[in-house]
Parts: C-alpha cells; sequence; structure tokens
C-alpha cells in the first residue's frame, strides 16, 4: 500500500500539443492537478478550455495529430509516458474507467448490452461466456437497471438515453477501476434523469473507494457532486479549490465572471456576460489568457505570465477577488406586467397533435404518438411565454405548430386574431411574417453553401419584401441590432463561433419584423458567459422592437431568467401555468417540483429534499396513461388520479388533482 | 481583430469570390488552359493548316509522320492525320460537353424533385429511372440509329437521354437526406415553397457530387461517341471523331501504325483530364467549408 498522502493520479506540468494543418494548438499548457483515492475531482471550464483534453491525455486517447510533449502523468507514482507500452495498456485498460458525454455514439449499435459490458473482462482477463454474462447481469444490477438478466441481450436503441448511460457506466466499472472518468456524463440526459445518473457516480464512488474525475460545464453539476473544483480557461487551471471554498469565495476573476454570468444570479433583471471569445490557441500567448475578456486587466496583466499561486486554494490571478460573490438565488425579478388589456398575439386552444407510428407498409396501423394532447394557452404582445419539460414533453411540436411548420391533428391556432387553419395558401403564406422561428443549433437551421448576406436576405426575399437595395439596407440594419460586423456578410456559417450563429439566427428572425418568435431551445448548445450574451441581446431586442417570445427550453433557470409566465408540459400536456416568479419558487405541480429539485445548483450548501426524486423514465406516447400522465411516476398518486385533472386556477392554474399548494393571493 | 483596412473594404460580391477561389486552385487553371487549347486546336487549327478530309487519296495510305508534309502521316484511306484530329475534336468536344451537360442538367433537375417530394412522386419518378435503366443503351442506340440518320445535334440528344440516370439516382440520394435539414425547415418557417427549397437548398448542396460526376459524364459521352462510331451507328464517314479514330487506331496496333492510335488516345485523355482538374476546382467554390481563410 503506499503512503495516503500520495494522490491516485497527478499531472505534472502537463503539455499537449495538436497539429493541425495550419500549425499547432497548444492544448494544454502546464497542466498541474491530482485526484485522491475516494475523491471526485471536477474540472469545469467553457468549451475550448481544455479539460477534455487533459482527460483524453490520461487515456491516451487524444484525436489524431494529438500528443503529449511535456510533464509527467503520475498514476499510482508511476510515470504514464515512460511506461512500457503493453503495460501501459493494461493500467488504462484495467485500473481506469471512462463515461463518455453521448451514450448513443459510445456504444456500438450491432453488440447485446452484455457483450459490449463485459467486453473489458474477455480482453484483459479473457474470462468465459458464460462468467462474463453473469458478471455483466451484476453490474448491471449494480448501477441501477431494472429486469438486468433481460437487458443483457438486448441492443443499444432499445434503450433510452439514461438507461444507455447507465450501460457506459456499467461498462467502465465491470473491471472495478480505482480511476473514473466522467467527461460530461450528464450533459446529454434530461434534469430528472442526471440527477439519477449524478447519484449513482457518487454511491458508487464510495462503495469502490474509486477515485473520480468529472469533467463539465455546469458549475451547478460540480457544486453538487466534487469535493476539489479546478477551472480551465484557454488550455491552463485558473483555480482550484474545494468546492465550498469556491463557490463562498472565488479568486480568480474568470471563476466570478463565470458565475455572475449565471442566469440564476440575475439579481438586477440583467446578467453579466463576458465580453469577447476565448484567444485562439495557435498563437503564441503572453500574459494572463483571460485579460483581454477582464473587467480588471492591467498592463501587467497582458505582459506577465501569472502562476498558480497560494496552497489548498490556489489561483492564478493579479488583482484577485477580495469580496466573497454571494450566488443569491435570485428572489424573483418582476418584470414589468406586459399590457394585459391589448388581445392577445397568439392564442392556443385544445391543441392536438397526433404522428402515426411507425409500421412501414402493410403494417401501417400500429398506433398512434400522442405528441401535444390539448394544450391551450395564449400570449400578450411584448410578452415572454416560457415553456419547459424534458425531452418528448411536446414543447417543440407545440413550438412547431405555432410557427406553422406543420398542421395541427385538432384545436385552434389563433394569431393576431386569425385561425391559421383557415387561411387560404395566400394568407397563410403572408402569416409567416407575423411569427417566426429561432433554432437551436443555428449552424443546422443554415444553409452550410450560403453566404451571411443570401442567409439573411432569404426571408426578404419569399416574402418578397422591398428591391435589392432595401434589402440591403435592411440587412445592414440588422447586423447592427444583433451587434455583429459588416464583413461578417461575406462569410459562410462555418466561420462563426455559436455565440456568433445565434446572433446570425436572431437577426434572420428579425428580418421580416415578426410580433412574435418561437425560440427553441436557442442557448441550450451555448457556454454560460456566450449564454448571457444571447439571452440579454434577446432581452434588449424585446424592449426595442416590442416582440414576443415563446420561449422553449428544457433549463429552467434560463426560461425563468427570460419569461414572464411559465408553462410546464409533460407528455403532451400542460400541467402547470402561471407567473415566472411564482411557478419557480412555489410550484404547484409534484412534477414541477421534482423538476425543480432535479436542477443542480451552483449553492453547494443546498441538497434537494429527496422525497421528490421521481424515478424512472418518460412513458411511452404511444400509449399513454390514462387520466393524468404523470401518475405512473408521481409519489402523491392515488386512484383518483386516472382521472384527468383539469388545468384551472386564477393566474397559476394547476392540473392536478393533489396541488402542492394553494395559489397565493394575487398581488 | 481584424485589419483596419479589410473593415473598410467593400464586401466582395459571391461571383467574385467564388471565382477567386477557383483562381487559388492551380490545377483548375491547368484544366481551363488545356481546355482551351484543345478546343482552339480543334476549331482554329484548320484555319491554318488546311487539309483535304473529304475525298480519299489511296495512294498516301499510311504514310509514316514527317513525309509529304503530312506531320503526322496519313491514316488508312489516306487522310492526314493531323487533320483529321483536328475535326474529330471537333465532334468529340460539342458532343461530350453538350450531352454531359445535358445529362446532368436533367439528372440533377430530376433526382431532386423526386428526392424532396418522395412519397409517391418519388416511386413514380425513380421507376422511370429504373425501368429505363434495366433497357440496354446499346440496344437503344441500334434502335435510334436505325431510324434516323445519326447528325451531331441528333446524337447529342440519344446520348443525353440515357446518361442523366446516373446523376438522377445519385442525387435522388442526396436529397432524401438533405431534406430533412434544419435549414429547409427554417426556409419554410419563413413561407418558403418547394421549388424554393430545392433550387436554393438541395441542390446546391447536392453540387459537390453532380460536379465530380459531371466531369466524368463529359469523358463518358466523349466514349460513347466512340462505341457508336465503333458500330457503324455513329456520324458517317468522312465526319471524325476522337473515339472513332481510337477504335479504328486499335485494328492497327499490331501493323506499327502507331500515329493512330496514340495521338487519338492522348487527345481523350487529355480532355478528360481538362474536365477533372475544372470539376475539381468548381468543387473548391461549392464546398464552401473546405475553404481557407
Amino acid at each position: 500500500m503506499e503512503a495516503s498522502s500520495e494522490p491516485l493520479l497527478r499531472l505534472r506540468d502537463l503539455s499537449t500539443d495538436i497539429a493541425l494543418r495550419r500549425g499547432t494548438v497548444h492544448a494544454l499548457d502546464h497542466v498541474n492537478l491530482e485526484v485522491n483515492q475516494g475523491e471526485t475531482l471536477g474540472i469545469v471550464g467553457e468549451s475550448g478550455s481544455g479539460k477534455t483534453m487533459t482527460v483524453l491525455s490520461v487515456m491516451g486517447l487524444l484525436p489524431t495529430g494529438g500528443s503529449v510533449v511535456g510533464g509527467e502523468i503520475l498514476f499510482d507514482g508511476r510515470d504514464l509516458r515512460t511506461m512500457p507500452a503493453p503495460e501501459l495498456r493494461r493500467v488504462r485498460g484495467v485500473e481506469m474507467g471512462m463515461v463518455f458525454q453521448d451514450p448513443l455514439t459510445s456504444l456500438n449499435p450491432t453488440m447485446r448490452i452484455g457483450a459490449q459490458v463485459a467486453e473489458p473482462l474477455r480482453v484483459h482477463q479473457g474470462v468465459s461466456k458464460a462468467e462474463a454474462r453473469e458478471r455483466a447481469v451484476e453490474i448491471l444490477r449494480r448501477v441501477g437497471m431494472p429486469r438486468p438478466d433481460k437487458i443483457v441481450d438486448d441492443y443499444p436503441h432499445q434503450l433510452s438515453g439514461g438507461m444507455r448511460q447507465r450501460v457506459v457506466i456499467a461498462m467502465a466499472l465491470i473491471r472495478s477501476p480505482r480511476l473514473l472518468i466522467a467527461d460530461e456524463p450528464t450533459t446529454a440526459l434530461d434534469v430528472t434523469t442526471q440527477r439519477q445518473i449524478l447519484e449513482l457516480i457518487d454511491d458508487l464512488r464510495e462503495e469502490f473507494r474509486m477515485a473520480v474525475i468529472l469533467v463539465t460545464h455546469d458549475l451547478g453539476v460540480i457544486a453538487g457532486r466534487a469535493d476539489r473544483v479546478a477551472v480551465m480557461y484557454a488550455g491552463r487551471v485558473v483555480e482550484t479549490a474545494t468546492t465550498t471554498e469556491l463557490f463562498r469565495a472565488p479568486r480568480h476573476r474568470y471563476t466570478e465572471a463565470l458565475m455572475r454570468a449565471l442566469p440564476e444570479s440575475a439579481a438586477d433583471g440583467r446578467l453579466y456576460s463576458i465580453p469577447g471569445l476565448p484567444p485562439d490557441l495557435s498563437r503564441p500567448l503572453t500574459g494572463c489568457r483571460f485579460a483581454p475578456r477582464c473587467r480588471f486587466a492591467t498592463d501587467e496583466c497582458r505582459t506577465t505570465d501569472v502562476a498558480l499561486t497560494g496552497d489548498g486554494h490556489k489561483f492564478a490571478c493579479l488583482h484577485p477577488v477580495a469580496e466573497p460573490v454571494p450566488i443569491t438565488v435570485s428572489t424573483g425579478h418582476h418584470r414589468a406586467a406586459a399590457t394585459s388589456a391589448a388581445d392577445p398575439i397568439l392564442t392556443v386552444r385544445d391543441l392536438v397533435k397526433e404522428y402515426d407510428a411507425g409500421g412501414a407498409g402493410l403494417r401501417r396501423t400500429a398506433g398512434r404518438v400522442s405528441a401535444v394532447a390539448g394544450v391551450s394557452f395564449d400570449v400578450k404582445p411584448g410578452e415572454t411565454l416560457g415553456i419547459v419539460g424534458e425531452s418528448g414533453c411536446g414543447k417543440s411540436t407545440v413550438g412547431r405548430l405555432v410557427a406553422g411548420l406543420e398542421p395541427a391533428t385538432g384545436g385552434q391556432i389563433i394569431v393576431d386574431g386569425t385561425d391559421i387553419a383557415t387561411l387560404d395558401r395566400r394568407a397563410r403564406h403572408h402569416m409567416h411574417r407575423k411569427v417566426q422561428l429561432m433554432f437551436q443549433d443555428s449552424y443546422a437551421a443554415m444553409n452550410p453553401r450560403m453566404r451571411i448576406d443570401s442567409i439573411l436576405t432569404e426571408p426578404l426575399e419569399i416574402q418578397q419584401v422591398g428591391d435589392a437595395a432595401a434589402r440591403r439596407a435592411r440587412v445592414s440594419e440588422l447586423l447592427d441590432q444583433v451587434g455583429l460586423p459588416r464583413r461578417a456578410l461575406e462569410r459562410y456559417p462555418h466561420e462563426f463561433s455559436g455565440g456568433q450563429l445565434q446572433r446570425i439566427g436572431l437577426a434572420r428572425s428579425l428580418a421580416l419584423r415578426p410580433r412574435l418568435i418561437v425560440a427553441d431551445e436557442p442557448v441550450s448548445a451555448l457556454d454560460v458567459s456566450v449564454q448571457a450574451q444571447v439571452l440579454n441581446l434577446m432581452r434588449d431586442l424585446q424592449g426595442e422592437l416590442g416582440l414576443s417570445y415563446v420561449f422553449i427550453s428544457h433549463d429552467l433557470s434560463v426560461v425563468d431568467y427570460m419569461a414572464d409566465r411559465i408553462g410546464v408540459m409533460y407528455l403532451g400536456k400542460l400541467v402547470e401555468m402561471g407567473p415566472a416568479h411564482q411557478v419557480v419558487r412555489a410550484p404547484r405541480h409534484p412534477y414541477t417540483q421534482a423538476l425543480l429539485d432535479a436542477v443542480p445548483s451552483p449553492d453547494p450548501g443546498r441538497t434537494p429534499s429527496p422525497d421528490t426524486t421521481i424515478r424512472g423514465e418518460l412513458p411511452s406516447a404511444l400509449n399513454p396513461p390514462t387520466g393524468c400522465r404523470f401518475r405512473t411516476r408521481c409519489p402523491l398518486a392515488q386512484d383518483v388520479c386516472a382521472t384527468e385533472p383539469v388545468l384551472e386556477g386564477g393566474p397559476h392554474q394547476v392540473a392536478c388533482h393533489f396541488p402542492l399548494r394553494q395559489e397565493a393571493p394575487a398581488a | 481583430m481584424t485589419a483596419p483596412h479589410e473593415e473598410e473594404a467593400p464586401v466582395r460580391g459571391m461571383w467574385r469570390q467564388g471565382f477567386e477561389v477557383f483562381c487559388e486552385n492551380r490545377l483548375a487553371l491547368v484544366g481551363v488552359a488545356l481546355f482551351v487549347l484543345l478546343a482552339a486546336f480543334s476549331f482554329l487549327g484548320p484555319l491554318f493548316y488546311q487539309t483535304d478530309q473529304v475525298h480519299t487519296d489511296l495512294t498516301k495510305v499510311f504514310l509514316t509522320p514527317g513525309t509529304d508534309g503530312h506531320p503526322l502521316g496519313t491514316d488508312g484511306v489516306g487522310y492526314d492525320q493531323l487533320g483529321r484530329l483536328m475535326l474529330g475534336g471537333q465532334t468529340s468536344i460539342v458532343v461530350g460537353l453538350a450531352a454531359g451537360l445535358l445529362a446532368t442538367v436533367v439528372g440533377t433537375i430530376w433526382g431532386a424533385i423526386a428526392g424532396f417530394a418522395g412519397s409517391w412522386v418519388d416511386a413514380v419518378m425513380m421507376r422511370v429511372v429504373d425501368a429505363m435503366m434495366s433497357i440496354p443503351a446499346l440496344f437503344l442506340f441500334m434502335l435510334m440509329a436505325s431510324i434516323v440518320t445519326p447528325t451531331v445535334p441528333m446524337l447529342i440528344v440519344i446520348i443525353g437521354a440515357f446518361a442523366w440516370l446516373g446523376p438522377a439516382r445519385l442525387v435522388r440520394g442526396e436529397a432524401l437526406t438533405l431534406r430533412t435539414r434544419e435549414y429547409v425547415m427554417a426556409m419554410r418557417g419563413m413561407g418558403g415553397t418547394g421549388g424554393r427549397a430545392v433550387r436554393r437548398h438541395i441542390i446546391p448542396n447536392a453540387i459537390g457530387t453532380v460536379i465530380v460526376n459531371a466531369t466524368f459524364q463529359v469523358a463518358d459521352a466523349i466514349l460513347y461517341v466512340a462505341y457508336l462510331s465503333f458500330l457503324g451507328l455513329g456520324v458517317p464517314p468522312p465526319a471524325a471523331n476522337w473515339g472513332g479514330m481510337l477504335s479504328d487506331g486499335l485494328s492497327d496496333t499490331f501493323s506499327g501504325h502507331w500515329w493512330l492510335l496514340y495521338p487519338p488516345g492522348i487527345a481523350i485523355i487529355l480532355i478528360v483530364l481538362a474536365f477533372n482538374f475544372i470539376g475539381d476546382g468548381l468543387r473548391d467554390v461549392f464546398e464552401v467549408r473546405l475553404r481557407r481563410r
């Protein structure tokens, strides 16, 4: 046994380069980190900060052209870089396990779950087929898989995202590794599933006394789960501390800025956003790498290389934060209520959308998927309605129906006083001017072969607005509104960063001067600092142009920041609807409560109450439960829940037989 | 950070930008030069180097290059080989280019519409393609040739009439995946029609495949003319084409008449190469994602 003071994994001055055709990216620059047995180290940073490169360097999984060029990777006191290849393979294969972000692509779709989980055993320990299967069942049971003896014979596509991630974890654990590396293990999952997976990793760490490295961009995930945190920026560790210490009193200006950019800390009704973009790591950099984006930077910051200083709580900053940054979970900014007397710009009545379920050819009558089942709401001019729910709840379908991309199966959609189902072709074509869509992934939503000028003129051409000169003028105006330089016009979508693309996407939605924009997860693909820029921009433009938004998101904190009112959807139905601050702070539906509790809070002191945790999976929309659709997972469900509850109440409505609390008296 | 003078420069037009990218590809310029050279040789050459390509002269058959003022010798019926190469180039270039373009344009539009529309429209349109593919091309040629006297425009139509099947299938496959892209959905959200989707989104995104295929189409068309001539179904003598000259030359391989084989062979290789290089350059223009900045 080694001395307990020696960390299990220690990175000493680790530098990694990635050789590209156009020069070399210095992805990691003298990274120092350590993880002890039984400890969880969180690595947090934005995309491109080098957090994933760090763990890939350890695992030897660097992309083509990548190589470790300096430093040591000490595992159990021995340097992996000088270890002979067979030994290295054994250490990486048996003593380390890795969980990747996307559980769909990290499983082989043509292999049965059992064979896949037990593969490392067969490779490294040469156990028999029968024994491997037995061990696979056992480990699947350990990771909380229902009916593991049946699931071993299934294929990955038969499982849900959360289940797949459990399989990936089981695969990593079957060799009883001493170090588990989880790279964004829950980013692709819903909040309620995320909570289950994070709890699972926590339990397993205690049970196996593993060391865990948890890589994530989400400060909330780190706060609840990690013992120590390392904050990375532009290939360097800029701050390390214990989790409580870091969240109580961050010292580095970048950490501070990250925390202030969280939607949760928008106390004064506006988010702090970090200006600019991270530096290009293929160029030589001097001084503090955050200096160009830092409010407190001085000339000294730009010229001197700042090293990590301090013991215990280390940070690399010349002008550290002196006062603690409290993450005040905001008490609800009462936004000036929209003129409630005005006629609604959008009214949706009993909206229904069903799809034919699969079954090609002769077996066409396989059933119908009920994606949206009787949803009603309205949106007033200048108002933002937030719609939240997990994936598969029908929120995006509602957005597409409202934007007129698909015909509804039943119900009415009334835009500005006219029912869009009754419109003839011409009028419907014209209707698109009033309602526009903003996409989650603007890159996918833009033709990669069109320049930005063509992309922005396209809506004007389709709707035949103005002549060529007028269109050019309008496009320039739009670029100014979203804060992009004129040069952007002759570039192509792939040349922009995610945040810039989202601005262009917003500009395109604005081109026709719509009254309502349906924004489907507009910031979920963005980093926190960039997310803040886009959210602020959306709100500024709303004030300027009197827009209404239907803001669809799975992220409650973002919706809370943006919306005046929030609707919560579950399996095609609205279960709760009310003013944003009431829904978030005094939810009435058990599902809303569960959703809120599952959101990882960036406040390490807050632990969610375990009794509201919802277990299991979202039921299939092919045969949804009768009555209240949430009753199969609801902790409060009783027999009466088999009859359908009605969405009722004053401004704060709920569809539940046993609401958690009475409606707050009207203020 | 962009340099200030760059900010002030006017936004370049799309054609201008595309032209600049094309010119950055050296091989594409070589391709253009090669094509211009071959075209000039075929069409302008006869103005400077006049030969009799109508009357046979059986006293001067199989003259070796250089004799009697025939730089490339003469063929089996006494035509001057260099002059014949020029004449043959005219037919080959015109038929190859026109038939290749016709096939590509028709095939691309057909495939894009079928793939984008989907359901029964796709089924009907693609069954038409399958049915035509199942008829042997040669059989079709012979039938056509026996009905009509082959002329150059006729050849173009005949070759084009079945060569479009390949591109149609290729583009339809592309269109099937392209139509589900979010940018097509975004366009429909603006009120755009199916026609616009095909025109502005499906075809431009399938263009990489189309262009590469088109360069082969041109080369193929030149060779088809050769097959037809070989069967005696091509443009009747004294008209000539490179493919026909090549197949004639093949029968002389063992008689040592190399000047009848290599010149048309090399000419075909050069023109095919030229189109491939040009296609490569065009792909650079359309594949904006590969552009360097």
